[in-house]
């Protein structure tokens, strides 16, 4: 009823091209904005900032970076994790040698690094295609690993080979660190993670976007068109490694306080790539689903038994939350294969008809 | 002869030129010393029998297969090995026998996909979108409109290709190879598969496209009727060899031709 | 100039120089090698059916072998337990077959790829959920599988030669010979050939699509279990394997991905290669560079020979 079209008549191109061509859309996405930017900071506890939305937010980030990568070009990638510790490390090497330059600037700097290893590890890609992808992925991410442990420059020479956040200050606000207060964190995370998706945004509906899905739809048409596969597969490469690796650094700088690799191993490349799957391949409001899903789930399978007052131990619950991913992976690939995104539009495409049928 | 551009060439000049073109893969050879060339301005088609190496010759003028022998000149400059998007960029557009549409992709996106080689505003304008990019966007938009009311499918602009029929797919393909606005346009079997109605608008299409834009064509076709009312010059190749080539009634007359399409009696 | 000396000299001089090393390091390599390529056997058996990237083999060696020491731990006879396993291995392929292959027909290649790491997500939590979490010991004397080892005197040292390490080897090459007779020279051998060629004319012929892909997976179960009963004999059991058995993966780029021969001369170049890189060069790099080695070894060799090494060249077609 509330969800209707009716009368919104557009007149221009321009108006035809906005992302959110239907005014009530545009009130819902403010309505999140302000609940996120107004709400949540307000009533939100800290454990429901620091647990739940701070890693959603991150995780959001990096499944929107992956998506670029699988869900609209088309190259299968498992090695997100490590590009995740690219970000992570090299901001974690910035806020060392550079300890007076603000540190948001430095987390969005460490996205370039990952951003060129991405490119180097991406560069077989134009003469490989599929399966071959995900070995030299794996690649990327083993070797990463392996330069996480063994590399002690990278952590400091610290004995617990972690690396750990130091305190910085951005307009007079502790911002990182053990002192920093959630809600800070918070806002900073979420502020980047908006800016960071309205640009991704913005560049998926452009030349750009374009070239990218051309090359995933039909690689050989794509050429003939005039998309040069170099730049496409390069240029998805690295701005899907800028956004995993900022996810990474932000994930360590205002989420965990202090990291190993463990936190950037093949298992993190994984339940990235699910939260692409089940959240919609080649969407973004389906990677923030999707992050949602997958992070939220297993908080929810721990509290549901003790809600009922059964008592189920933590291992178990662990193993049933890889149970129904597993079993939510297939479904959804088999059901549907655009995710949650895609049943989200459905669901919509009924509203605006509603009560008709058509 | 040095490269020349489009308006040098007056009309029934020599726009492309093959020569003793040989291509095999291991063992097979697809094509063998075939020559012929294309004028500014006509519709040329080429026919065979299955396994002829008509879609290999499209293949090679459009760089996805190079030749191990030969030379193509196109607009006057002779090129070796070159990628299919620089063919792309020099004005080469084509269809292809089974429908290579964009399937995750509306119809409007995909006729878009071929304005990409106009489009040049950078990454950094990309990211903000409000603005050139957006300003851009839209004066392509202006042509793509264009198109897709000459091809009349205003009411699937939106409608994701996948779920559009097999006649509407072609035709969204060759508003995309046209909104290229190529210089040579290469057609594989523009009209396979379609019944006559949808033949008749196609052929209508292509006449349109050749009249009205003046778009040199080439196309390879099954269907004889519709070759030798379209067509200007016909080349006839078999086994990866050409045996017939000049004006369809000519080709029609041909001996080699009948022998090839009807057998020989030994 | 003292680095390059590490790289291309003082590796060499010590191999002359303690050969009997040496032929331990490359025999520790053969063995490593037949494990590789017995979980690539299992990768190829699908692929080659049904186009299939089964990213759950190396899961399903687990959870197989995870299943045999179960049935033992329950009190039933080893033999017994063995029957079991694969009664169960049969029921997964079934399962995989119904549930995850025949709804999923026809889909591109990459989903069907993520639906396979869906299924080692769902057997990794099922097996722990049935087994436990924690490592176990594989059963290998009940099964009468040799213990103990041989030591050989040669070239004024000496070689270990585990026997459990050779049984693997017979038994790995017993089951290529079997698998290779099964392909040739039976009836559903053949169906198995003809869907690998083209699913359509399969189908056409009235070979059952279905039953082929069921068997398929059961003889990559069989395939599977054999690995993990090898494998649980030189390490403990336990789902920390996923990630070695990840390395079939560069075994197969070496290899093809349709070829039985290439999955075993990849396996055995692997094998080799990285335990020779490990301890001649490893130490030049801080040590630990077996877990990304096979994987560079593919990187490179992609971009050279993209179609592995007795694939075909793909000829591409619009």
């Amino acid at each position: 009823m509330f969800y209707r079209e009716a009368g919104q008549f557009k007149s221009t191109y321009k108006a035809d091209q906005a992302i959110f061509p239907i005014l009530q859309d545009r009130m819902a996405i403010a309505f999140y904005l302000a609940v996120a930017f107004i709400a949540v900071p307000i009533f939100g506890s800290d454990f429901f900032i620091t647990s739940i939305m701070i890693p959603f937010l991150v995780f959001s980030l990096a499944a929107i970076g992956l998506n670029i990568l699988v869900g609209y070009t088309g190259q299968i990638s498992l090695g997100t994790g490590a590009f995740m510790g690219v970000g992570a490390y090299s901001c974690y090497k910035l806020a060392t040698i550079f300890p007076d330059i603000n540190i948001i600037i430095l987390i969005i700097a460490s996205g370039f690094f990952a951003a060129a290893v991405g490119v180097l590890f991406g560069l077989p890609s134009l003469r490989i295609k599929g399966f071959y992808l995900v070995v030299t992925t794996l690649a990327a991410q083993f070797f990463l690993e392996w330069a996480f442990i063994r590399i002690p420059w990278l952590y400091n020479y610290n004995d617990s080979g972690a690396i750990e956040v130091p305190q910085r200050e951005t307009f007079g606000i502790i911002v990182t660190g053990a002192s920093a207060t959630p809600s800070v964190r918070y806002l900073i995370v979420l502020a980047i993670v908006v800016a960071m998706t309205w640009v991704a945004s913005n560049i998926i509906h452009g030349r750009i976007g374009r070239a990218w899905m051309m090359i995933r739809d039909m690689d050989i048409a794509a050429e003939l068109m005039g998309v040069r596969p170099l730049y496409a597969k390069l240029s998805a490469f690295a701005v899907s490694s800028f956004y995993c690796g900022v996810a990474g650094a932000m994930m360590v700088f205002f989420w965990l306080g202090a990291a190993e690799v463990e936190s950037f191993d093949v298992n993190h490349s994984f339940l990235i790539l699910f939260m692409v799957v089940i959240g919609g391949l080649g969407s973004l409001i389906g990677s923030f689903m999707g992050a949602a899903f997958i992070w939220v789930l297993p908080v929810i399978l721990r509290a549901v038994p003790n809600f009922i007052g059964i008592d189920v131990n933590a291992a178990t619950v662990e193993h049933l939350n890889f149970m129904i991913i597993g079993a939510l992976i297939i479904f959804f690939l088999i059901v549907e294969p655009h995710g949650l995104a895609r049943l989200w539009a459905l669901a919509k495409q009924k509203l605006r008809v509603w009560p008709f049928p058509y | 002869m040095s490269a020349r551009t489009l308006a040098d060439i007056s009309a029934g000049e020599e726009l492309l030129s093959v020569d003793d073109i040989s291509l095999s893969f291991g063992g097979v050879k697809a094509i063998q010393d075939v020559s012929f060339n294309i004028m500014k301005g006509e519709i040329r088609a080429i026919i065979g029998p299955n396994g002829a190496g008509k879609t290999s010759m499209l293949n090679v003028i459009n760089g996805f297969y190079h030749p191990q022998v030969g030379t193509i000149t196109f607009l006057g400059k002779e090129r070796r090995k070159m990628r299919p998007y620089m063919a792309a960029s020099q004005g080469i557009s084509r269809t292809f026998q089974n429908v290579a549409l964009f399937n995750g992709m509306s119809t409007l996106d995909n006729i878009m996909a071929g304005r990409t080689l106009k489009m040049n505003k950078n990454f950094f304008w990309q990211m903000l979108r409000y603005g050139p990019a957006m300003n851009e966007e839209i004066e392509h938009r202006l042509v793509v409109e264009e198109i897709i009311d000459f091809l009349e499918i205003e009411h699937i602009r939106k409608t994701p290709v996948s779920q559009l029929p097999y006649g509407l797919k072609k035709r969204v393909e060759l508003g995309r190879a046209l909104v290229a606005e190529p210089t040579l346009l290469l057609l594989d079997e523009p009209m396979a598969g379609m019944n006559l109605e949808e033949k008749e608008d196609m052929s209508r299409f292509i006449i349109d496209v050749n009249q009205q834009f003046g778009t040199t064509i080439a196309l390879i076709e099954h269907d004889m009727g519709v070759v030798m009312d379209l067509a200007d010059r016909v080349v006839v190749l078999d086994y990866g060899r050409k045996i017939s080539d000049g004006e369809p009634a000519q080709v029609q007359a041909d001996q080699n031709v009948i022998d090839a399409y009807l057998g020989v009696a030994h | 100039m003292e680095l390059l000396y590490n790289i291309f000299i003082a590796p060499f001089v010590e191999m002359g120089a303690t050969p009997d090393f040496l032929l331990q390091v490359l025999w520790e390599g053969f063995v490593a090698g037949t494990l590789y390529a017995l979980i690539a056997l299992g990768f190829v058996l699908i692929f080659k059916a049904s186009g299939v990237f089964n990213f759950a083999q190396g899961i399903m060696v687990v959870f197989s072998a995870l299943t045999l020491v179960g049935f033992y731990a329950a009190g039933l006879p080893a033999y017994v337990s063995l029957f079991l396993a694969l009664v169960v291995m049969a029921v997964l392929a079934w399962s995989v077959e119904r549930f995850v292959m025949r709804p999923l027909v026809n889909q591109p290649e990459l989903i069907l790829f993520m639906a396979t790491i869906g299924l080692s997500y769902f057997l990794i939590g099922l097996g722990e959920f049935i087994f436990g979490g924690e490592p176990k010991s594989m059963i290998t004397e009940e099964l009468g599988l040799p213990t103990g080892s041989t030591t050989i005197d040669i070239f004024g040292g000496f070689v270990i030669l585990q026997h459990l390490d050779i049984a693997a080897a017979i038994i790995a090459a017993i089951l290529v010979i079997c698998l290779a007779l099964f392909f040739s020279k039976t009836r559903i051998g053949r169906a198995l050939r003809a869907v690998a060629d083209d699913h359509q004319a399969a189908l056409s012929v009235g070979i059952s699509l279905n039953q082929i892909w069921a068997i398929v997976w059961f003889a990559a179960g069989i395939v599977a279990l054999a690995t993990g009963i090898m494998w649980g004999a030189r390490s403990d059991v336990s789902f920390a394997l996923q990630i070695v058995a990840l390395k079939a993966l560069p075994v197969l780029i070496l290899g093809g991905f349709t070829s039985v021969p290439g999955a075993i001369i990849g396996g055995l170049i692997i094998g080799f290669g990285e335990k020779l890189f490990e301890v001649y060069w490893g130490g030049l790099l801080g040590g630990g560079v077996e877990a990304w080695f096979a994987y560079v070894i593919a990187l490179i060799f992609l971009m050279f020979r993209p179609q592995g090494l007795f694939g075909e060249k793909i000829i591409e077609r619009v």
